[in-house]
């Protein structure tokens, strides 16, 4: 092959070609995608990538799609990574950034992985995509399904928040609402996984979409002129992208598009309401025991995370935390984050927010380091939970008299 | 008559290709070395040398997380479902909500 050598267990090393399987025969550890580091160095420069479409797939060299493979695009990806004064000051963080990933084709960072995805079942003969999911993926599986002409076929929780079933159903994919809550829905999947010829984007062809995750973080090293920041606030559900953005710093080094020897500090944010590997990692070990979701940051309230044991190691070998926020708290997160830099995130994003104003004001960071929050969906998918803030809405009549006595100028 | 069990894609070449066998067993660890007789090498895949579970193993039995009953010594019975997940699904209590 050229780039990409195979499919490799990250827990006995076991090797297997490329194929839609993402569990070790041996062991039953994930699989990841091994690449060709010597192959793609030399294809791959800082000036090329910057000459690259406006979208994920300036990363293409180190994405599992080959160079002959048709892409399923929307254009997802490279998006703004803000400077957040305003949030930075309240935090006391002069440089505080935010990766705005709200403003993806779905309104959340799950296009990148299913991007990939999609092109990946493509490329390889499937007629399905389909997905167990508790919103986001779903949606984004339904438009890259009706993008690519592909079925698309997703497993939501029967209880999902009503604006994000409405936005699934518009793209007209088979949707199956699950009496149960997420960890019900992934399971079922995983065995009908094995049972239909279906590419099931986060279950058999996991090692290929995870892959999708990194240019989160290729993109924002980039964007801060290839800097590699000196932490990262990240929001943890199944632990996937956690793992795949601390890939993601080691592949830019391997491949010389970074001089820093640096790693930044890994930190991970959960929902006190679902939070198995803030549990963990606050008892001191990597063991994750499962809980019961209880919470309204539903993109994330994954009670049996696949990854959360990878996810404490690495918050710990690079020195970041895992942390939680209350349910008060995530309202509050989403209002900050709105209030001072114009930008609308889901529960998901208002955890995240929160997590990084406690850390703040337990003076986790010097006022000048680099650090950077993913922001990974749009608060419309969460319109459930806004606090009505009626007391900020004067009902007025049309008449300019009225409105000059009752405030005048 | 025996325990149905549901074998994930994985361990099915060992299981001669079959998706679902019926085995006899009064609990999970008879079931598994029930397996084990039927096609040999299926318990180590399934169990370290302590014969614990391994990590990425997840054993329903009935639906129910056997994590959440007694583990290898839940009792089963004839008919009752038993199904082997590789765990990064999840699915935990098991037990289905209205």
């Amino acid at each position: 092959m050229g780039k990409i050598k195979g499919l490799k267990c990250r827990e006995c090393g076991a090797r297997y070609p490329i194929q839609p399987t993402h569990v070790c025969e041996l062991c039953f550890g994930p699989l990841d995608v091994e690449y060709d580091y010597e192959y793609i160095r030399k294809h791959i420069s800082r000036e090329k990538i910057e000459q690259g479409p406006a979208s994920m797939w300036r990363y293409k060299d180190i994405l599992p799609i080959e160079d002959d493979d048709e892409i399923i695009t929307l254009s997802e990806g490279f998006t703004p990574l803000i400077h957040a004064k305003r949030l930075g000051a309240v935090l006391g963080l002069d440089n505080l950034y935010l990766k705005n990933d709200t403003v993806n084709p779905t309104n959340s960072f799950k296009d990148r992985v299913v991007s990939v995805a999609s092109s990946f079942a493509k490329a390889h003969g499937f007629e399905t995509i389909a997905c167990a999911s508790t919103g986001n993926l779903a949606h984004a599986v339904a438009a890259y399904a009706a993008h690519s002409g592909l079925e698309g076929c997703v497993f939501i929780p029967y209880d999902l928040e009503a604006t994000k079933v409405a936005a699934i159903s518009v793209f007209a994919p088979r949707i199956y609402a699950v009496r149960g809550n997420y960890d019900d829905v992934n399971r079922l999947c995983t065995e009908l996984a094995d049972t239909y010829p279906w590419g099931f984007v986060n279950i058999n062809l996991r090692p290929y979409y995870s892959e999708g995750s990194k240019t989160l973080t290729f993109e924002t090293v980039e964007q801060l002129g290839w800097r590699i920041p000196d932490e990262i606030v990240i929001p943890v559900a199944s632990g996937c992208q956690f793992v795949k953005h601390r890939r993601a710093i080691e592949e830019l080094k391997l491949l010389g598009l970074v001089d820093d020897d640096k790693v930044p500090r890994f930190t991970g944010a959960q929902a006190l309401g679902c939070a198995p590997v803030y549990n963990a990692f606050q008892e001191g070990t990597d063991l994750i025991k499962p809980v019961k979701p209880n919470t309204i940051a539903k993109s994330i309230a994954i009670g049996n995370p696949s990854d959360g044991t990878y996810v404490c190691r690495i918050a710990r070998d690079t020195k970041g935390v895992i942390e939680a926020a209350t349910e008060e708290e995530i309202i509050e997160g989403i209002e900050l984050l709105a209030k001072t830099e114009g930008i609308f995130t889901e529960t998901a994003g208002g955890v995240t927010v929160a997590v990084l104003k406690k850390l703040a004001q337990a003076e986790r960071w010097k006022r000048d380091e680099i650090v950077v929050a993913y922001v990974t969906g749009h608060g419309f998918k969460t319109m459930d939970y806004l606090t009505d803030k009626k007391a900020s809405i004067v009902e007025i009549d049309a008449s300019f008299e009225n409105f000059t006595k009752q405030f005048p100028p | 008559m025996g325990v149905r069990v549901r074998i994930p894609g994985p361990l099915r070449r060992l299981a001669d290709g079959n998706a679902e066998v019926i085995v006899e067993g009064s609990t999970v660890a008879e079931v598994i070395d029930a397996l084990d007789k039927k096609y040999p090498g299926f318990k180590q895949r399934l169990c370290d040398e302590q014969g614990n579970l391994r990590q990425f193993i997840n054993i329903y039995h009935n639906d129910m997380d056997i994590r959440f009953a007694e583990g290898l010594a839940t009792k089963v019975a004839d008919n009752d479902d038993i199904s082997i997940i590789p765990a990064v699904a999840g699915g935990i209590y098991g037990k289905k909500t209205a």
